[in-house]
């Protein structure tokens, strides 16, 4: 193999003894016409499939805008227990794009995390952390409770009980003028620390926070 | 080319049969009857001297099969044939749906069920057809299993059916959203967070599924458009690639039946 350069090393195919070798030619017609149709070919296939699969996939690396929602007055809310608000998630598309959400004011005696300190209301997503079915504050039981796998969330929407694998995500809340407002929705884990939404059935402790990133659509 | 067998005379009564040909005339080829009689072999045998169609057509129905085939073997063509029923009700059921998720996906499916003329029934035979041919899946898939079908050389065709199985479920799981009522709703909303709780990939691919992070206005389009066009033009696909290679390898006999040699053939005591 060594002498496979020294025969070959003219850069004509004549020399070289190529079948189909014209004088003066550095490669064969054949190779040309094969190398450049599969080129053209595909280039071609390329410039529709790529446009298509990036319109198919397009809409995970599309963040949306933060939206402030006025949902009441300050009067309508105590620190004491949760009132039920409903929330626009996805605009124009009726009943599918609104969930419900739970607000109270913030509680110096309850909320006593340092991450809460700031916030004037506490607002807990009704989005189980479980698989997403809608979680109703139970006034007796003094719990949030899921209909779907049975899901048991305390007072500041930590699990208590069932599947679910963190605590009940939140809203940034801020007061303007009288009204309150909720702005785009985060995730906490059991210390309630914040973190970028995640969706249901992601654990953010330990190494869950790193097996389930955040994604570019949801980000705060 | 080879002659095409004579079809057998239609049993007619015996007023209406044609009088035979008497000795001397003609032999029954000429005159408006007899063009009619042979027109129909006339245009196939046009067709195919054309396009030798005939030959695929007998490679794929005239096969071999082994002896103890029974009612077993039935049941994958059960399945094409559910298929094929859900085509065609889905085409119909497609002309009467809007995907439209604020209360116009939900009234086109009323409408369909409620006003439409036999529309409960057309939909009824999609609705319950796509059970149908899960379970049928299943059978198939055990008797494939049970007969040992799936061994050498048909490896590649379990592969295949294993791909069509995950097909019909993507079909069976898109499909559940589209009349967009309350189980419908919640019901995607808990399936597309199961997709979501694969690790790395899992949030993607919730994702892409919902169409943006959070249910949005295409989520019903995106699940509608994968239900009726992505998914059954490679359902229709792939069985196309299960047949061919059915009808190439052959069926299997079943475990029970014994492999005869003819007498002379058997080897005797030396």
């Amino acid at each position: 193999m060594s002498d496979k350069h020294d025969k070959h090393k003219s850069k004509y195919t004549l020399d070289r003894g190529m079948p189909g070798a014209f004088e003066g030619e550095t490669i064969t017609r054949r190779r040309l016409m094969n190398v450049g149709g599969q080129t053209a070919g595909i280039v071609a296939t390329a410039s529709i499939i790529l446009p298509a699969l990036g319109f198919a996939v397009g809409p995970i690396f599309k963040s949306t805008p933060h939206r402030w929602e006025t949902v009441g007055t300050e009067s309508m809310f105590t620190d004491l227990n949760y009132v039920p608000v409903v929330l626009t998630l996805t605009p124009n598309i009726g009943e599918a794009g609104k969930t419900t959400v739970y607000v109270r004011k913030f509680n110096a005696a309850i909320d006593t995390d340092p991450y809460d300190k700031n916030s004037p209301y506490i607002a807990i997503s009704s989005r189980c952390a479980h698989l997403g079915c809608p979680v109703r504050w139970v006034d007796a039981a003094e719990r949030f409770i899921c209909p779907c796998h049975g899901g048991v969330y305390d007072l500041l929407g930590r699990r208590v009980g069932g599947p679910p694998v963190r605590p009940l995500d939140r809203f940034y809340t801020r007061v303007v003028g009288e009204y309150v407002q909720l702005g785009p929705r985060f995730s906490v884990n059991s210390q309630l620390r914040h973190f970028s939404p995640r969706d249901p059935g992601q654990p953010l402790d330990g190494i869950g926070q790193y097996m389930y990133p955040s994604r570019p659509g949801a980000q705060i | 080319m080879p002659k095409l067998p004579k079809l057998p005379p239609a049993p007619l009564p015996p007023a209406m049969k044609p009088p035979p040909d008497r000795p001397g005339e003609d032999t029954g080829v000429g005159g408006v009857s007899g063009a009619a009689k042979s027109a129909g072999i006339n245009v196939v045998d046009w067709v195919d001297e054309r396009t030798s169609l005939s030959g695929g057509a007998r490679w794929m129905m005239f096969r071999k099969v082994p002896k103890g085939t029974n009612w077993f073997y039935t049941l994958g063509s059960a399945t094409m044939f559910a298929f094929l029923s859900q085509a065609m009700t889905g085409v119909f059921l497609a002309m009467y749906y809007r995907p439209d998720p604020s209360g116009g996906a939900y009234e086109s499916i009323r409408y369909v069920t409620n006003d439409v003329f036999l529309g409960q029934f057309v939909r009824g035979m999609h609705k319950w057809g796509s059970s149908v041919m899960v379970i049928l899946i299943f059978l198939h898939m055990g008797r494939t299993f049970f007969f040992g079908a799936y061994k050498y050389p048909r490896e590649l065709n379990w592969v295949i059916g294993v791909v069509l199985l995950i097909l019909t479920m993507t079909m069976s799981f898109t499909g559940y959203l589209l009349p967009f009522d309350q189980r419908a709703y919640w019901a995607t909303i808990v399936g597309v967070n199961i997709n979501g709780t694969g690790p790395l990939l899992g949030p993607y691919l919730s994702d892409f599924l919902r169409g943006g992070s959070e249910f949005g206005a295409t989520t019903l389009s995106r699940f509608y458009a994968i239900h009726m066009l992505l998914v059954p033009g490679l359902i229709a696909a792939l069985i196309g690639a299960h047949l061919y290679l059915v009808a190439r390898l052959g069926t299997t006999a079943p475990p029970w039946t014994k492999a005869e040699t003819r007498p002379e053939l058997r080897e005797s005591e030396v």
